[in-house]
């Protein structure tokens, strides 16, 4: 669905760009293929990291482990599966679904999703490249302190 | 040799994955199938937004960007910077070449950091999943507290870097 609005978007505006001006036109493909190829070596590095470290997670492995009597403990260990992973909406949901049902609580579910969403480990290098180190160190600590704050507000409200 | 260096990491991990195999052939060949399934959703979703993108860095004069999301936008540029992030779609790392184009067109730092916590916090197709996977209780109440966490994150940010630390960030957007 998502690819069927970016598509349509995308080559509606190309051929609009092309009858207005070719130059630009073909000015505007060749800036979108540089900055592409520029981040490509570490677009696929990440996605082969993450790869292997999702097949090595099981979810009856991350539901032992974050389970509903696991605590702050469960909330740290679950913050940081989420940090260190990278897995796109709708196979996160689906997986939180999962792991609900195998016994996950839901003050470790809120910070697995909110770190899942906000926090990339492996997006590091990428981050670093667009914004530099210490913006990437900044966003990503706050977010993984904030993530925590939710994880421990979502444990009162929501039983 | 300098393409080698570019793809290093790359190769290090495709030897990762050698290692998994070796260690355990089913969670290597599922590792293996998780790769190529999210690959072909980075090359489903990437061109496209690049080629959007630049479309944006050609067509739209910097002026425009400035009037909606610069420095004197005020409120309307924090909201209009929120409803891109929440209306978009993808993962993370879709948003810095996008936060970066803005960047180099004239947006204010702020807004950058409200797309970016709006992107990764409030997306409405990430709100549907969550509500029909973890209940309405807990997708409200995280929303409710999303919203106040992307102030509190863009305000700090917004504090501790300096001037000229922010003016080395546009810098680098402006190599892309």
């Amino acid at each position: 669905m998502q690819n069927i609005i970016f598509y349509s978007l995308a080559i509606g505006l190309l051929i609009v760009s092309f009858f207005k001006d070719k130059k630009k036109t073909k000015q505007s493909l060749k800036k979108a293929w540089k900055s592409f190829e520029n981040i490509l070596p570490q677009m696929l590095a990440m996605i082969t990291f993450i790869g292997v470290i999702v097949s090595v997670l099981s979810p009856e492995t991350i539901s032992k482990i974050i389970g509903n009597s696991s605590g702050w403990y469960g909330v740290i260990i679950a913050a940081i599966l989420g940090s260190v992973t990278l897995i796109p909406a709708f196979v996160a949901f689906p997986l939180a679904a999962i792991l609900l049902q195998n016994g996950a609580g839901y003050m470790q579910l809120s910070a697995f999703i909110s770190t899942l969403t906000m926090v990339g480990v492996i997006t590091f290098p990428l981050e670093i490249k667009f914004f530099g180190k210490k913006f990437t160190i900044l966003r990503n600590s706050l977010a993984f302190t904030l993530a925590l704050v939710v994880a421990f507000i979502i444990g009162k409200v929501v039983v | 040799m300098k393409l080698l260096k570019r793809y290093l990491m790359f190769i290090l991990s495709l030897g990762l994955v050698a290692i998994t195999f070796i260690w355990n052939s089913d969670i290597g060949a599922k590792s293996v199938n998780t790769i190529v399934n999210s690959s072909k959703e980075m090359m489903l979703l990437l061109p496209p937004v690049f080629i959007l993108l630049g479309l944006l860095d050609v067509w739209v004069p910097r002026d425009t960007m400035v009037k909606f999301m610069g420095e004197e936008s005020g409120l309307l540029g924090a909201i209009l910077a929120f409803l891109v992030g929440s209306a978009a779609a993808g993962p993370l790392y879709v948003v810095f070449p996008i936060a970066a184009a803005f960047m180099k067109k004239g947006a204010k730092f702020t807004n950058i950091l409200i797309l970016i916590g709006a992107w990764s916090n409030t997306k409405i197709p990430m709100l549907l999943f969550e509500y029909s996977a973890l209940g309405p209780k807990f997708m409200f109440t995280r929303l409710a507290l999303n919203i106040p966490m992307i102030l509190t994150m863009t305000f700090v940010m917004n504090h501790i870097l300096n001037g000229d630390e922010k003016k080395r960030i546009y810098e680098l957007a402006n190599n892309f």
